[in-house]
């Protein structure tokens, strides 16, 4: 804990605050979930220059100097991490050509970069900080190869004009969906995984590239290659989309074939089947965690009780959202963590404590992205909160306001300002087309407290 | 999956809100459009039960109320009293302290059995898109009732669910309302009394998949054209007695179904989005004589609340679907709250197999966005989305849909406050039957196809 506090700390002073977020505010009395230990009810959170200078304990008053935010009676978290995402991809899923998820007829695979189509003024952003979330992973789908490409981290910022994190990790999908995407069976998603590494492998050791028309045969291009040359060496994570407990077991193989290698499963809906071993190998999982039918063959097992007893194992669980869903949202995490503690409290289920699950929605996924200063309220951690109404993980609880990096955030959206143009009593005069929502509303750069 | 799902699967639901269309029995006509019907009658057998008291609970009445220390009693099917206090000689009574009772959740949108899981390109039984006209084909001939996803409806305290077509066609066919119990055939699970349904849908899907075959429709206009050509065609055959030239009338499966909706025994479930296109429908409802029960998804009803209203159709809607495409893009979380503010009949539906498991959830969501709004609803209020609201769009609300003497005992016994996410069913009661029991692992159904498969074992 305290070495992890000084690494934070030292890592304000080599990079300093977020410029333009000096300004020194206090949340205090409310019920302060750190993730670092226990809840502190009546709490005091000090921000500094955009990170947590620290946290007082109940019935402190703010120091002289700071701008007081009375927290009373409410929450005060870290902002929500969402795992996995496509925000910033698609402004609408299908019938609109405003979607780059996924690039089938793409010359490369590996190398594509999420960077390059990522939109921070996509109205999805908004939404989804709206509900809480503050951070997230962004990923490609795989097109005609079962690579899909290098994702990145995103920060729900207003005004963030660039990703976090680019090249953050690279994505991968095997089991059925690889299988049809590599040339009919997940034994070709598997070839075409292992030639990719292969050929990265080869480059790592200063063996030269051949390009197409020079001697060997070539079943991925240098770009792709090169793109994957990072993952062999450990320096960008693996996520493995991989469902059925025999394709995890053999994903897990990976890392004795290319030591380094930093696998991450996503979705796993059988990975309860083979808990134990996904936690010997150390590996994490960003899983939805709600699904508990058989859609497929891939996932006969698929249970409500997964991330319960893969956290029970001892593997480090994320919440995220694996496919563009207009059921299951990034801005539902928190429900769905909720139903993990719901999970725990019938008999039979497997649920994680309230603690278990609000870590997966804020600091798990942060670990496993590589962002050891998010996900929590530390001395030095980046000033990522939200005050909510109640209990975060609760249906009737909402973020009153909500800060990151210590500038405090819009929470209007697109859908907000429609909902106020149609409000219930609001029709009279000229026709709703000459209403004008927002229009008076607080600069898009948003309050400073 | 379910994205893609939603895109083919919309139906609309035709409900009247007030004054619904009562359900009739069928007699065969000169025409034989009845005759359906009359063939494939229910035959559902209620899981026996026991007479049953529950004390000293919540209780949600469905139809808007609210008893704190309640009691209901239920027996031979029926509920028998609710109040304060009820009889409790002869039945089984239990401590309902700290717990909390509602009616059984009713989802009018389900494609359960006709989507069922595996989703695999074998089940796909929803849409017969061999044509955008098939006001012939029924739902209740491709339901697979060994879909797994109808224990997990049941986990979620579904009690009544109206499975549909999907949305490619402009007529996909009959719907069908069910009670979740497992049973061998669709029609052991075909709620008796309940009427046949329509689904149409308007907009983006019919237009979509015919269209691309360079096939009528392919734009919204060829969508209307066609609709309404074929109620014409259906005035054209009633007029005529389904007569052509000499000898007896001939059946037709797909005029006896439109037929059965300008007699007002079959009720109009009309997927559509837009607020538009619904006024569109219903035009196209005036023009031609018959009325529209319930629009389903109409993720733009906020924007037509008053009007849906004043028509007397109810709105069945998901809490925050959206941005999937181009007619679900002006999506707000409130659409629930603004329609019911409106004084109209919101419902919560799902079309999912994973929302029917959370439908209390998904209300709650919605209400939350109301009060964060300022809009003042109570939680008992919004219960009435997801019981007496849908069952009025489905025309069974002389049957069930809210808890009173005389109707159907589909009950849930909540182990929490029902709107919260800590929640679950700790039991559920169809007709009386105790069909699912949290406590009890031989009072949970197993679907055949879950049977010896790897975690079968384990809790869903």
């Amino acid at each position: 804990m305290r070495r992890q506090a000084i690494a934070l700390l030292a890592l304000v002073a080599l990079t300093g605050g977020p410029a333009g977020a000096q300004e020194r505010f206090a949340l205090v009395g409310g019920r302060v979930v750190t993730n670092v230990g226990q809840p502190v009810d009546g709490g005091t959170v000090l921000v500094v220059g955009g990170r947590i200078e620290r946290v007082l304990p109940p019935g402190s008053a703010a120091p002289p100097g700071y701008v007081v935010v009375d927290a009373t009676g409410r929450w005060v978290t870290p902002g929500i991490v969402a795992g996995l995402t496509q925000l910033g991809l698609s402004e609408v899923t299908g019938g609109a050509e405003a979607n780059d998820t996924r690039a089938p007829r793409a010359a490369v695979s590996a190398a594509l970069d999420a960077a390059a189509a990522f939109n921070p003024h996509e109205t999805s952003i908004p939404i989804t900080r709206r509900a809480g979330v503050t951070t997230a992973a962004v990923t490609l789908f795989s097109g005609d190869s079962v690579f899909a490409g290098r994702g990145l981290v995103a920060s729900l910022a207003d005004g963030a004009a660039t990703p976090l994190r680019a090249r953050a990790f690279q994505y991968v999908a095997l089991g059925q969906a690889g299988g049809r995407i590599a040339g009919g069976a997940r034994t070709a998603a598997w070839a075409e995984l292992l030639n990719g590494l292969e050929e990265a492998r080869r480059l790592t050791g200063g063996v030269a590239m051949p390009f197409r028309d020079q001697h060997r045969d070539l079943r991925i291009t240098r770009e792709d290659a090169e793109a994957l040359v990072p993952v062999v060496k450990g320096e960008q994570p693996l996520l493995v989309r991989v469902d059925r407990a025999s394709d995890i077991r053999q994903v897990l193989t990976l890392p004795r074939i290319y030591p380094g290698l930093r696998v991450v499963l996503v979705s796993a809906n059988e990975g309860w089947l083979v808990a134990r071993e996904i936690a010997e190998a150390r590996v994490p999982v960003i899983t939805l965690g709600m699904e508990n039918l058989p859609a497929s063959f891939d996932q006969v097992a698929a249970s409500l009780n997964n991330v319960g007893r893969l956290v029970a194992a001892g593997v480090t669980v994320a919440l995220g959202t694996p496919d563009l869903d207009a059921s299951f949202q990034p801005r539902l995490l928190p429900q769905y963590a909720g139903n993990l503690v719901a999970q725990g409290r019938i008999p039979g289920g497997v649920g994680l404590s309230w603690d278990q699950a609000f870590a997966t929605i804020t600091r798990a996924p942060a670990d496993i992205l590589g962002l050891p200063d998010r996900g929590r309220i530390a001395p030095g951690a980046v000033a990522d909160l939200v005050l909510w109404t109640g209990d975060p993980l609760e249906l009737s609880s909402w973020p009153e306001r909500l800060w990151i990096a210590g500038r405090e955030q819009p929470l209007e959206t697109r859908q907000s300002l429609l909902a106020q143009r149609y409000r219930p009593g609001s029709a009279d005069g000229l026709p709703q087309g000459y209403r004008r929502p927002g229009a008076t509303a607080p600069a898009a750069t948003g309050r400073s407290p | 999956m379910k994205a893609a799902l939603a895109a083919v699967g919309a139906l609309a639901l035709l409900a009247a809100c007030s004054g619904p269309p009562r359900p009739r029995p069928a007699p065969p006509s000169a025409m034989g459009q009845g005759a359906g019907e009359a063939a494939w009658v229910s035959t559902y057998r209620p899981i026996p039960g026991v007479p049953t008291v529950i004390r000293g609970a919540t209780i949600f009445d469905g139809k808007g109320g609210r008893i704190e220390g309640g009691a209901i009693r239920f027996e031979k099917g029926r509920i028998t009293a609710v109040g304060p206090t009820v009889e409790e000689a002869d039945a089984v009574v239990i401590d309902g302290t700290g717990l909390w009772v509602t009616p059984g959740i009713i989802d009018i949108h389900s494609h359960l059995g006709n989507y069922p899981t595996p989703a695999v390109p074998a089940h796909e039984d929803g849409n017969e898109v061999t044509g955008p006209v098939r006001p012939e084909a029924w739902a209740l001939h491709a339901i697979w009732p060994q879909d797994p996803g109808l224990s997990r409806a049941l986990a979620g305290g579904v009690t009544v669910l109206h499975v549909l077509p999907g949305s490619a066609n402009l007529f996909g066919g009959r719907g069908a309302t069910l009670k979740n119990v497992w049973a061998r055939t669709a029609q052991d699970m075909l709620m008796p009394g309940a009427p046949f349904t329509l689904k149409m849908a308007c907009g983006e899907n019919p237009k979509r998949v015919y269209g691309a075959r360079n096939q009528m429709p392919g734009s919204r206009m060829g969508n209307l054209a066609l609709a309404r050509q074929t109620w014409a065609n259906a005035l054209h055959y009633r007029a005529t007695g389904g007569r052509q030239g000499q000898g007896p009338p001939r059946r037709d499966i797909a005029m006896e179904t439109l037929l059965g909706v300008l007699d007002g025994r079959i009720l109009i479930q009309n997927h559509c989005y837009r607020a538009d296109e619904m006024m569109h429908m219903i035009q196209m409802a005036r023009e031609f004589g018959y009325r529209i029960a319930a629009f389903h998804h109409a993720v733009e009803a906020y924007k037509i609340a008053d009007i849906l209203a004043k028509e007397g159709i109810c709105a069945a809607l998901w809490a925050d679907w959206w941005g999937f495409k181009m007619e679900s893009y002006d999506a707000i979380q409130e659409n629930l709250p603004f329609v019911h503010a409106a004084g109209g009949c919101a419902v919560t539906h799902s079309d999912d197999a994973h929302g029917i498991q959370r439908l209390n959830q998904e209300t709650a969501k919605a209400l939350a966005n109301a009060r964060r709004l300022g809009l003042a609803i109570r939680d008992e209020e919004a219960w009435t989305w997801i019981s007496l609201n849908p069952a009025r769009a489905l025309g069974i609300a002389e049957r069930t849909g809210s808890l009173e003497p005389g109707k159907d005992a589909d009950v849930v016994l909540w182990n929490g406050p029902p709107l919260s996410v800590y929640s679950r069913p700790l039991k559920v009661w169809i007709d009386g039957g105790l069909a699912f029991d949290a406590e009890d692992p031989a009072r949970r159904p197993l679907s055949d196809f879950e049977v010896g498969q790897p975690g079968s074992g384990e809790l869903k």
